[in-house]
């Protein structure tokens, strides 16, 4: 398998490691006089644990460590192994902030 | 034509009159019984000799070692896996199911290796296999008498009960019984190379074809690779001869090679076989460097596996000629008519001297012409379609062919190969023919297996009675006789077209010229699998399934092609079914009647052809299996005589011995004693080291850390604990600010490319908007641990006068730059891992082994001892310092003790998850000191901790040990370990239960600092 960083070209797959679906976001809280919102515990939840199993083009993460350390999103479809797109990854990971009791 | 009569000696004669070799040469030409005196790809001036089953026979460069067999008239060369009947030699390719020999003696020792690619040298040795005591008496050929039970499932059906005898009786038996050649058991003497290529268009096969898609790619001007697995170019243009563009296709097949030399954008590699087709354009191929040659020369490689990336491939791999099924069809002397008609044209070899020609198809004439022009005789042929093909008619009227309708109902000889053929009309009228050779076709089954190698399904087509590739994998195309055209003219067009396709989508725009023009002969064929008689009919020649296992499979329930294939084993050897699968399964539809794309193939992987495990590891073995990481001091430590450790990559000492030391304890506990009571000195540069710097460095890491470290004072250094977003610990380390805007962050060693990773995942993904860089700083520090009392007066010989070096000016915790006596600025950190006063030094890279041999100068009057990792572990477990056992990817900051240092006023990684109920509960495992209460007993780590008097069982576990020392300080075996509830149990007695070891003894819960607990050491 080869995948195209965009910062160092077309590279083997042995110089990436995988993490996963790039979909979920981290909850972005401020915390309040020693305590986490409501509901934090279950967005962290979703944002751990909860991933769809998808078969077809999917989001992922990718990391290229063997190369420039860039963090990447890569569109790959499970089925074929192809890859649609290759981007650099910034700053997707987050979500919005949330504000305390919002 | 020179024609042979009679009983005389075939090749003897002819090679004696038609040639004047010379004397080597002639004497080499008197085995050869069967060596046609002229004609052939062999040299005669260059006669080898070699052994099979310790005969000595001789050859020509240019045989292989089926060739040379065939030429000196050995028909018997195996005997089966199973029922260990005799077997020749049945085809001249890579898709040999029968003729696999041990090559080689000693170390390079090679078993099941194909006579059929094996290229002939002098001096080789090859033995047969699966036979004692010889081949030609056989002991266990008794097995065919037993036949009737060996059947498909028997090892199922037969070892089924007491089920106590499997391990004991029944698997030794089977397993010394199993198997075809033995391997050389001992370590293997050649290297093996990978190596990588990277071209526009691949072509995959040196055919009429391949040569035609390389010659118009090339031509186009596209950086084109051609492999080829013989060790020539050409493919059945070598053995079926033809005529092109006006020229014998020999002709042709060297201006073309000439042609496609000369170009710069062409690389030819033969020798070189296809074996996977991997995503992206990856295609592995194993290239046979030296395998045709008696030993590799001087630094040269035995096998290189290739990987080739490639932005187009053209399969140009042919197809396989597929034997028929029927009784006797496994006799030596039964042989592929394609096979027939290689040895006699391009190995003027003669497999016989009457050759009977049973064939369903057009193509199966052609021996009849090939045989004869040799000389031999076609003694019939037999034909089911009853009529002889229009373009052979006059032949068959010239010669008198004997031409039978009906099909080969038996075989008749013996070791010594076919004596005769015993034919069945329609009319079920039998005659017996004499023939010492039986030539077969059942037609041509091109050559799928790569296009499928992506789950690709073939597709049947009538008209050839075979399968075509289906979806190739994106950027492969196929060409020729594996894409069913099987007449040369259709070859070369194909190949032609397919080659000006893939070089036109990779961007070339030159002149591809045009195809080469040759006929096209019809290739008529009318299905034929079996012949349906009394007798053994093999289906799958190299494991011994016969048609009656198919249809005993059907009957049994195992319908499916990929059932069939597990329950009889039909293409699960070596030869992975090339010639037997597509036959099994039309059996199979027919016994099910179904059709046969109904019916359907089994799943096609990699590898195409065996490669040794040898040739995929490369260079990758024995102290090379992985690279090696040295640590600055390594040279040094080692001439100290260091015993080493592996630790991940890295190699670390793990103590010095000194002479008269009788085992690692002493040298360890001497090592601890000397850093308690003086001083000692560790190389940690193993830790991983990253900088960070920037405005926000301080917010990134409270936000990676669970404690803060934008309060830290520059030229502090503090201690801190990372977490998973889950909530279980990741790694610990220290961190130091070495100025508003820069730390420097220590990880550790087993973690320090994982945390980097997430580190740049947290500052990349998460927090894009925070300046802060960071750079991995792991291999640029030489960095020393320096403990003990007399730290300081070291250090004093070591630092430049103007550093104060006193409490006050240098407290615990303080990190800041110093200059050394010499001008080299170091960083140096106050910081203990051993209880003791101790710094961290660290200085760039390259003077690591300076800097060991300064500190032995500095420290001689203080007796300064190195130290290795193991007298690191005993001080960091009188610590209760936790490390890599108790950081094992399910403890949380509190099972560690550390649950403090969890602040509340931020967020940070694995703050939210780390507050779920069950990682927060009050009886979870934590970490606790744990002391035999017999103080000569050795604590093992892994023992399990029950409550004093408990009955041991999962019911009743509370806990185990993670890790043990000898400490010299309390001068008895300790330990670390999980225990649930542990912090409230300090001094209540356990029961410690090892079943693996059979120890059961009682220890106490303690507090895991055994050691100076008030921490008053390291502050002085």
């Amino acid at each position: 398998m080869r995948i195209a960083c965009p910062f160092c070209g077309e590279r083997e797959n042995g110089e990436f490691t995988y993490l996963g679906d790039a979909s979920p976001k981290r909850p972005n809280f401020a915390v309040d006089s020693g305590e986490s919102p409501g509901g934090v515990e279950d967005a962290f939840y979703d944002y751990v644990y909860l991933r769809d199993n998808v078969a077809g083009y999917m989001r992922e993460y990718w990391y290229h460590g063997g190369g420039c350390r860039s963090w990447l999103i890569a569109e790959r479809n499970t089925v074929t192994h192809e890859f649609r797109s290759v981007t650099a990854a910034p700053g997707v990971g987050a979500a919005k902030p949330v504000q305390a009791g919002e | 034509m020179s024609g042979y009569s009679g009983s005389e000696p075939l090749g003897r004669t002819a090679a004696l009159e038609g040639t004047t070799p010379s004397a080597r040469s002639q004497a080499a030409s008197a085995s050869q019984s069967h060596r046609l005196r002229s004609g052939g790809l062999i040299d005669r001036q260059q006669p080898l000799q070699f052994s099979f089953d310790d005969k000595v026979m001789s050859g020509f460069a240019g045989d292989t070692l089926a060739s040379a067999l065939v030429a000196n008239g050995v028909k018997l060369v195996a005997r089966s896996f199973k029922y260990h009947r005799p077997r020749g030699i049945i085809t001249a390719g890579s898709e040999e199911p029968s003729a696999l020999v041990e090559m080689r003696t000693g170390a390079r020792k090679e078993p099941n290796t194909r006579a059929t690619t094996q290229e002939l040298y002098d001096g080789l040795v090859a033995q047969s296999q699966n036979r004692w005591p010889s081949l030609r008496r056989d002991f266990m050929s008794i097995n065919q008498l037993f036949s009737p039970i060996f059947v498909a499932g028997f090892y199922y059906k037969t070892f089924m009960w007491p089920a106590k005898f499997w391990e004991a009786i029944y698997e030794p038996i089977i397993r010394r019984a199993a198997g075809l050649g033995k391997s050389a058991a001992l370590p293997d003497p050649d290297h093996y190379d990978k190596a990588w290529a990277h071209c526009d268009v691949l072509v995959i096969g040196g055919g009429a074809a391949g040569l035609s898609a390389a010659l118009a790619a090339g031509r186009a001007g596209s950086r084109v690779i051609l492999v080829e697995e013989d060790s020539r170019l050409g493919g059945r243009l070598l053995s079926d001869g033809g005529e092109i563009d006006g020229m014998h296709a020999e002709e042709w097949v060297r201006r073309t090679t000439d042609e496609l030399t000369a170009l710069a954008n062409v690389r030819i590699m033969v020798r070189t076989a296809l074996f996977g087709v991997y995503d992206g354009g990856v295609y592995a191929a194993l290239e046979r460097v030296n395998d045709h040659v008696p030993v590799p020369g001087p630094h040269q490689v035995r096998q290189r596996v290739w990987r080739i990336v490639a932005k187009r491939s053209v399969v140009t791999a042919g197809a396989i000629e597929r034997p028929v099924v029927f009784p006797g069809n496994d006799r030596p002397g039964v042989m592929m008519a394609s096979a027939v008609r290689t040895y006699v044209h391009r190995f003027a070899a003669m497999p016989g001297r009457k050759v009977a020609l049973f064939t369903n198809n057009d193509d199966g004439w052609r021996t009849v012409e090939a045989v004869q022009q040799a000389g031999g005789d076609i003694a019939a042929v037999i034909d089911p379609r009853g009529k002889v093909p229009a373009e052979y008619q006059a032949l068959a009227e010239l010669s008198d062919l004997r031409v039978f309708s009906g099909g080969v109902s038996d075989v008749k000889g013996g070791v010594d190969g076919v004596r005769g053929v015993v034919v069945t009309d329609g009319n079920g009228r039998t005659q017996q023919i004499d023939a010492d050779c039986l030539a077969v076709s059942g037609g041509w089954n091109p050559n799928v297996g790569l296009s499928c190698f992506h789950r690709g399904r073939p597709v049947w087509r009538d008209d050839i009675a075979a399968f075509v590739p289906g979806d190739s994998p994106k950027g492969m195309t196929t060409a020729g006789a594996a894409n069913g055209e099987f007449s040369l003219g259709a070859c070369l067009r194909d190949g032609h077209a397919a080659g000006v396709a893939a070089a036109a989508e990779c961007g070339a725009t030159g002149n591809a010229g045009e195809a080469a023009e040759a006929g096209d002969e019809i290739y008529a064929i009318s299905p034929l699998w079996q012949v349906k008689a009394k007798g053994k009919a093999f289906v799958d020649f190299q494991h011994d399934v016969t048609a009656s296992d198919v249809t005993l499979a059907q009957r049994e329930g195992f319908e499916s092609v990929e059932h069939l294939k597990r329950y009889t084993t039909l293409g699960m050897a070596t030869d992975q079914g090339k010639t037997s699968n597509i036959t099994g399964l039309a059996i199979m539809a027919e016994a099910t009647g179904r059709t046969i794309p109904q019916t359907g193939t089994t799943i096609y992987r990699p590898p195409y052809a065996p490669v040794a495990i040898g040739a995929l590891a490369g260079h990758h073995r024995d102290e090379n299996f992985h690279a090696w990481r040295l640590t600055p001091s390594h040279h040094w430590a080692a001439a100290r005589g260091a015993v080493f450790v592996d630790t991940g990559l890295w190699k670390r000492a793990q103590w010095y011995p000194q002479p008269g030391e009788k085992d690692w304890i002493e040298s360890v506990t001497r090592e601890v004693l000397a850093v308690r009571n003086g001083v000692g000195f560790c190389d940690v540069s193993t830790l991983g080291k990253v900088d960070v710097r920037g405005a926000d460095a301080g917010t990134f890491l409270d936000r990676v850390y669970i404690n803060a470290f934008s309060s830290l004072a520059v030229g502090k250094a503090r201690y801190g604990l990372m977490l998973r977003e889950d909530g279980i610990v990741m790694d610990d380390g220290t961190t130091s600010r070495i100025a508003e805007d820069h730390y420097f962050l220590t990880t550790t060693t087993a973690k320090a490319g994982p945390v980097m990773a997430h580190l740049e995942f947290c500052r990349q993904v998460l927090w894009p908007e925070l300046d802060v860089q960071l750079s991995s700083a792991s291999d640029q520090w030489a960095q020393f641990s320096i403990a003990g009392p007399n730290t300081r007066k070291l250090l004093q010989e070591l630092v430049d006068p103007s550093e104060d070096m006193s409490n006050e000016g240098f407290p615990f915790m303080g990190a800041r730059e110093v200059m050394l006596r010499g001008g080299i600025t170091a960083r140096l950190f106050r910081i203990s891992f051993s209880g003791e006063i101790a710094f961290e030094i660290s200085v760039p890279a390259r003077y690591g082994g300076a800097m060991a041999q300064n500190l032995m100068i500095a420290g001689r009057d203080l007796g300064v001892t190195p130290y290795g990792t193991e007298a690191l572990g005993v001080m960091r477990i009188e610590k209760g310092h936790v490390a890599g056992p108790e950081l094992n990817g399910t403890t949380t900051a509190d099972d560690l003790g550390l649950g403090k240092m969890m602040s509340k006023k931020k967020d940070f990684i694995g703050r939210v998850m780390a507050g779920r109920e069950a990682l927060t509960a009050p009886d979870r495992q934590v970490v606790v000191g744990i002391k035999p209460l017999d103080q000569k007993r050795r604590l093992r780590s892994g023992a399990h901790v029950l409550p004093k008097g408990a009955i041991p069982g999962p019911e009743t576990d509370q806990g185990y040990v993670t890790s043990v020392c000898y400490s010299p300080m309390l001068e008895q075996w300790i330990g670390l370990g999980l225990v649930e509830r542990g912090r409230e149990r300090f001094g209540e007695i356990v029961r410690i239960h090892d079943p693996l070891r059979n120890e059961d003894y009682e220890a106490e819960i303690c507090n895991p600092v055994f050691y100076d607990p008030e921490g008053a050491r390291q502050r002085g």
